[in-house]
């Protein structure tokens, strides 16, 4: 079975954002990155395939500049057997236009697993995207996966429910929490990870139809107010939001 | 701006409301920089569905695909029958709810007709261009984005929308889905026990957190979500972690991220991860025994105490409120 994972470099969650001086996209000054979490439970899955079908080959594949390289190592600790850079300077805030380049990279696979969203852009899309472009099958945001004699099934979670969807491989899956425990990389594979092969390929990424206009702190909130200590307060705080916020 | 195409979701042959969110969203964007566009409100599902509510809220044009095989959302069929429409019109924009289904449809559709896809938008200015808002960076930025092509699809983040009235003579137009070559099928819902509201659409949101101590002790968080009405439960990761509530109930970073009008945190610390799901509440309102937790930087309202006392006393204050 040849699985590919598609794997992100982001800023850490715990990261205070700061916007660059072109007001359009970050200050990396001092900024941790890491492997997208939702990708961790892409690369704990497409592990386990392997391991259960028992032969095969896992790829994880990044686009983005030459420090995703760092990225694509922390895959290979995990396990993953080989990785490719898609190496290009530009960002792109179209998810088209970032699938078109990966689609272009992820033809022949029989399951290709993605991160249910990027924690940077928000998207969640480019998983599905690429399964359009290739025209295959894709069930996005699962939490639970069997794949058996060339057909799987999946659950994914909607508003009040989960849906429960059969499908043909090959295949697209973007992974959602919960889907697995993702494994850390153990010293005996971050050791091995130096060795396994990592190939960089430039491309050519465009914007697509979407120009950064800027980039912006939200409002801050308005100081909130402390309406006192224990349930003697309850009453001013029905009071607040009946006659101030106006929600009761 | 041109023509919208207002992509609705039913369930159970019902619309939802963020159906009419949406519509009203598409409205705006249609009225926007000097109108003249119409709106066609598109709904696919099973036989009978009662649409007629859509004219009230801005629908130009019903347009309405049938089948009980469009019950559920079925996404290669879905699909086709949303790019078909767009391709028999003219539209500058196709916007949709998103939802479980917008997050999985808006893509789908964009790379069908090779157009960009804004996602979960929270605002847009239309001039000579369509500039949307997004919130990136788990809520701790907003992109202003222009986009350079069209047509494009937009979902916009549930909540944020409220449905406008805006009444006309809306006529209701049968269509017929293409036959799709089907990679997926959509098998069935798998309902969970309660049928509480979803954290992403309900008004009100009650949220606990390991200040509960024990997983019964949400039973004080799900009374003041019944005196509220209106509300859905909501918890911190590390309930859910510890096996107390369902993932789907989780808000934050790796959760679901909501905007209701009012969102009450109970025994949460306010971790940053937290507050990624939840930032874009309109009231928020924080009971923590500790003073100095980062809930209350964004809280608007905040009582120090134990919630063991308040949240009880709370519940019953707004049940007599509600009686009066
Ligand atoms: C990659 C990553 C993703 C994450 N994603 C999420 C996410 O999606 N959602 C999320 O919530 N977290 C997420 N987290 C976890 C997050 O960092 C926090 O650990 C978590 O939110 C803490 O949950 P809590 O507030 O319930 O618990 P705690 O931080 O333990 O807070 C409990 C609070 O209860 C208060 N308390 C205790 N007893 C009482 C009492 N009797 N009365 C009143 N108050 C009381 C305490 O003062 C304290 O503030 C993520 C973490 C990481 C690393
Ligand atoms: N530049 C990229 N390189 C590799 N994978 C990516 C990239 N951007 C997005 N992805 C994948 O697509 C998923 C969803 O991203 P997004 O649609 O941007 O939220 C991520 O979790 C990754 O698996």
């Amino acid at each position: 079975m040849k699985i590919a994972v598609c794997v992100k470099r982001v800023p850490d969650t715990e990261t205070r954002i700061k916007i660059g001086a072109d007001g359009k996209s970050i200050d990396e000054d001092g900024v941790k990155f890491v492997l997208n979490p939702y990708d961790e439970y892409a690369i704990e899955e497409a592990l386990q395939l392997k391991a259960k079908v028992g032969d095969g080959e896992v790829v994880a594949i990044a686009l983005g500049r030459d420090t995703s390289q760092e990225t694509i190592r922390t895959a290979l600790a995990m396990g993953v057997d080989r990785g490719v850079l898609l190496q290009t300077e530009s960002v792109s805030l179209d998810p088209v236009a970032v699938g078109k380049v990966l689609a272009a990279e992820l033809a022949g696979y029989d399951l290709i697993l993605f991160g249910k969203l990027a924690i940077d852009d928000y998207s969640q899309a480019v998983g599905t995207i690429v399964a359009e472009l290739l025209g295959i099958a894709s069930v996005s945001a699962i939490g639970h996966l069997e794949i058996a004699d060339g057909k799987g099934t999946a659950e994914r979670e909607i508003e009040g429910g989960v849906e429960v969807v059969e499908f043909s491989l090959p295949a697209v899956v973007t992974a959602d929490k919960g889907l697995n425990e993702p494994r850390y990389p153990a010293l005996r594979g971050i050791m091995m990870a130096k060795k396994k092969p990592l190939e960089v390929k430039p491309v050519e990424l465009d914007g697509g139809g979407i120009t950064v206009s800027d980039l912006t702190l939200p409002p801050e909130r308005p100081e909130g107010r402390i309406l006192g200590e224990g349930p003697d307060a309850v009453p001013l705080l029905i009071e607040a939001l009946r006659t101030e916020a106006k929600v009761l | 701006m041109a023509n919208v195409l207002a992509v609705l979701e039913q369930r159970g042959g019902v619309l939802k409301q963020v159906a009419l969110e949406a519509l009203t969203a598409a409205r705006q964007l249609a009225d926007a920089s000097g109108g003249g566009g119409s709106v066609d409100a598109f709904v696919l599902g099973p036989s009978g569905m009662d649409v007629s509510e859509l004219g009230k809220f801005g629908a130009d044009q019903i347009m309405v695909g049938e089948s009980d095989e469009l019950s559920l959302y079925q996404p290669d069929s879905y699909a086709a029958a949303t790019v078909k429409q767009v391709q028999s019109g003219d539209y500058g924009a196709i916007l949709m709810a998103a939802t479980a289904m917008g997050k999985d449809l808006g893509p789908r559709v964009a790379a069908r007709l090779d157009c960009p896809l804004a996602a979960d938008v929270t605002a847009f200015e239309a001039g000579d261009r369509l500039t949307v808002s997004r919130p990136v960076y788990s809520g701790k930025a907003v992109y202003r984005l222009e986009i350079t092509a069209s047509p494009c699809v937009i979902s916009v983040r549930p909540n944020v929308f409220q449905p406008i009235e805006n009444a006309r003579d809306a006529a209701t137009v049968k269509i017929t889905p293409p036959d799709e070559e089907v990679r997926s099928r959509t098998i069935e819902i798998k309902e969970p026990g309660k049928a509480r509201l979803d954290v992403t659409e309900a008004p009100i949101v009650v949220s606990g957190g390991r200040g509960l101590k024990e997983p019964e002790n949400f039973n004080l968080v799900e009374d003041l979500a019944d005196a509220l009405g209106n509300a859905a439960v909501g918890a911190s990761r590390a309930v859910v972690d510890a096996g107390w509530r369902s993932h789907s109930d989780q808000v934050g970073q790796t959760g679901k991220t909501v905007s209701p009008q009012l969102y009450v945190a109970i025994g949460i610390s306010g971790a940053i991860q937290h507050l990624a799901g939840m930032r874009t509440s309109k009231v928020i309102v924080a009971i923590n025994k500790d003073k100095d937790a980062p809930i209350f930087k964004i809280a608007d309202y905040g009582i120090v105490g134990d919630l063991f006392e308040i949240v009880p006393r709370l519940t019953q204050e707004i049940k007599n409120l509600r009686r009066a």
